[in-house]
């Protein structure tokens, strides 16, 4: 049986970078992947002279479903059920467990396959059938490396891009024996040889198991349609060849018709994999009798979506198709990799939607999530790639906020708020200001060199400045006294 | 036309060079430059940190200060965002919390007379050439809130690239963010000087001798990056490149 890695432990961001940073592998890695990606996708879009329209278009329904989401999720109950499938109201993750838990007991199963899920790694899925007595074999390549290296992802797209071809073959060497057939005797670390390792591993289980369980990209309201987007086929083959699927999928990723896919079908194919589109696209719609499945159950997690959806600013977060475009383009990201991030949602998304989905929006979270928020330079590189036009920066700066107001400052008194309140205050009178300014230029001729200063005792905000820069030293003169002094009149030195 | 220059809280303290040639260039393009003293801070450091409600008194003050020019000047494009972009948001704010009432409506008719620089420069005063010399192969960094926030394109690059004697070089991947941040740089320092690393290594790749930008924040940290490192590339502003008369 796997054993399930969680992201609870993460440090804070600052530290959690910090060492990943360090890891020249992971630095190497996310750097090639991320360029490659970023061109691709910048090249896929160009082909499109309507895609500004695509945008606007697609933030424009993302928005119209939120605003409607109980009466549109009536309506695909409806149709699902009338389809011959079954829908189930997940509250929070617990629930969600508890009743996918039930449905396989109900199959009489000790196993599942899996297509890769974003909304049933948010709820730690694996973890509870696993305490059941349920193994859950991940059929996604990049997944099931994640899981056979008992390893946690880094991307939303592409969980094992911290890994090179030699650890992948060492970890399908080592571990493929103990889930199945094990890996052939002389694997080599060729691209095509690790995936055809992959694909015999993989291909007893979707012949043998009896229960698939999914996520959904998409479900489409008016027609009670759900749909997987993927890449490798291992949807294709966990969605047909079972008796039983169960489909978790976060409310959100509804769609009120038909013809809206139409726009989707093209942001995100082209915004997450960089293609015009995607090799395998799955559709079902209940249950066709003798056909596929004959038992369909649809699982709809909350887990701190209507959380979310009551701010105003922070709910545009939910407009999020996963496609990853904005991981690619973070400096931040590129940088620290997702587990830095500590949520199955990393990278600018993640840093939105993780705290609102933690419940920031009722009140004050631990100090690894409200961590989250000041995980970005605020460059909006992700903003310009989002294909639902999702404002990141504006919600970071909206989150910070809600973390300074709950954390209080008067009562808690970190170096930080105090300097901020100096600082409004010293900014808040000219008078103050001038003589902030004089004193700074004694202090800085007193301990810079040359114009800089290279160390300085003091505050940890300044050391943490001064550990790979120099600064400035403060003027002797500035510009406000020089004005005063010679600039009302003439241009004098 | 009446004009005041917003120095900016860094530059103040700082970078006072910069307001001088500020100063010196628009004199000599024959604008009467003002400088109000009731000038402070535009609050971004407050407002992109989550410290909102400290912007209020300083939306008001730079309200106070500035209102009844005909265009406000800034060598910093990230203040100019903040200025045109969020001081309305600060100021309904204010108008929510029962505060300032009026301060919504005085933001919004001072607003569109706040330029950066180079706006003012090529869009008001319709000058690209400003009679600049400055021989010397220089490479320049585009900054996050000119790109994203302001929508500047190229106007620096026009600018410079009519300053006699001066030799623009490339800057590969110069729409990357330097990893300054504002307070990012200290609350996120490790993360922000790998970055910064990154831009520095495309600057010395780059073949100039000067580095160059339109906001003196993001220069605070990448030239502070490379006098650790003993770098004798030069740091400098674009205006004091503008305002450059003679051969340096």
């Amino acid at each position: 049986m796997p054993a399930h890695p969680s992201f609870a432990g993460t440090p804070p961001f600052p530290e959690a970078a910090r060492l990943a940073l360090a890891d020249p592998q992971l630095r190497a890695n996310l750097a090639r992947a991320t360029a490659t990606i970023r061109t691709k996708r910048a090249r896929a879009v160009a082909e499109r002279d309507d895609w500004e329209a695509l945008r606007l278009a697609g933030a424009a329904i993302k928005d119209e479903t939120l605003r409607d989401l109980p009466a549109l999720l009536a309506q695909l109950e409806a149709g699902v059920t009338a389809a011959g499938g079954v829908v189930h109201w997940a509250r929070d993750a617990a629930e969600a467990n508890a009743i996918v838990v039930g449905l396989v007991r109900e199959a009489g199963v000790d196993e599942v396959v899996k297509v890769k899920s974003m909304a049933t790694q948010e709820i730690e899925l694996n973890a509870a059938l696993a305490e059941a007595g349920i193994a859950a074999w991940e059929t996604d390549l990049a997944e099931l490396i994640v899981q056979l290296g008992e390893d946690l992802p880094s991307h939303i797209l592409v969980p094992a891009i911290h890994r090179n071809r030699r650890e992948v073959r060492a970890i399908f060497e080592r571990e493929m024996g103990r889930m199945g057939r094990p890996a052939p005797a002389d694997l080599s670390d060729d691209p095509r040889a690790l995936a055809e390792a992959a694909r015999l591993h993989l291909r007893e289980k979707f012949l043998r198991a009896k229960v698939a369980i999914s996520g959904a990209n998409f479900a489409v309201a008016e027609t009670g349609t759900v749909m997987v987007v993927e890449s490798e086929g291992n949807g294709r083959m966990c969605l047909t060849l079972p008796d039983v699927l169960i489909t978790v999928m976060g409310i959100e990723k509804l769609l009120p018709t038909w013809r809206d896919l139409e726009v989707f079908l093209q942001l995100l194919p082209r915004s997450s994999t960089a293609e015009r589109m995607n090799p395998y696209t799955s559709m079902w719609t209940g249950v066709t009798p003798g056909d596929g499945p004959q038992a369909f159950h649809l699982v709809l997690l909350d887990n701190g979506r209507t959380d979310t959806l009551v701010d105003p600013v922070g709910r545009q977060a939910l407009r999020c198709i996963k496609c990853s475009a904005c991981l690619n383009v973070c400096p931040v990201y590129e940088r620290t990799g997702g587990r830095a991030y500590g949520s199955p949602y990393p990278g600018p998304i993640g840093a939105i939607l993780t705290p609102q989905l933690r419940g920031i929006n009722r009140g004050p979270v631990d100090a690894q999530t409200a961590s989250l928020p000041y995980a970005s330079s605020l460059c909006g590189a992700c903003f310009e790639v989002c294909p639902v036009r999702i404002d990141i920066p504006e919600v970071l700066v909206h989150l910070r906020a809600k973390v300074v107001e709950q954390h209080g400052w008067r009562a808690h008194a970190s170096e930080e708020s105090v300097l901020m309140a100096a600082m409004g205050w010293t900014f808040r009178s000219p008078r103050r200001l001038g003589l902030v300014e004089r004193a700074g230029g004694l202090g800085g001729r007193l301990i810079g060199r040359g114009g800089h200063i290279r160390r300085a005792p003091g505050p940890g905000l300044l050391r943490a400045w001064l550990r790979g820069r120099d600064l400035e030293t403060p003027s002797r003169e500035s510009f406000r006294r020089w004005w005063h002094r010679t600039g009302r009149h003439e241009d004098r030195a | 036309m009446r004009v005041a220059i917003f120095i900016t809280c860094f530059n103040d303290l700082l970078f006072p060079d910069v307001g001088r040639a500020v100063v010196r260039l628009l004199r000599g393009l024959g604008q009467d430059v003002g400088f109000p003293d009731g000038q402070t801070c535009c609050g971004q450091m407050h407002f992109n940190t989550g410290y909102r409600d400290e912007c209020i008194p300083l939306v008001r003050r730079f309200t106070d200060a500035f209102e009844g020019y005909d265009a406000v000047v800034t060598p910093s494009p990230s203040c100019a965002a903040m200025v045109r972009r969020e001081h309305p948001t600060v100021a309904a704010r204010a108008s929510d919390q029962g505060r300032e009432t009026g301060l919504a409506d005085r933001v919004a008719a001072l607003s569109p007379h706040v330029y950066e620089l180079t706006e003012f420069l090529i869009d008001v005063l319709g000058v690209t050439d400003v009679g600049a010399v400055f021989p010397e192969t220089v490479t320049f960094h585009p900054t996050c809130h000119s790109v994203r926030s302001l929508g500047i394109g190229d106007r620096p690059q026009r600018l410079l690239a009519a300053v006699d004697g001066l030799t623009l070089l490339e800057l590969a991947d110069a729409d990357h963010c330097c990893g300054f941040g504002g307070t990012f740089a200290v609350k996120n320092a490790d993360t922000s000087l790998a970055m910064g690393t990154d831009k520095v290594s495309a600057i010395v790749e780059s073949g100039a001798r000067v580095i160059t930008s339109a906001d003196t924040s993001c220069l605070m940290h990448i030239g502070g990056m490379l006098s650790r490192a003993g770098s004798p590339i030069r740091v400098m502003h674009l205006a004091e490149i503008l305002a450059s008369r003679t051969a340096s």
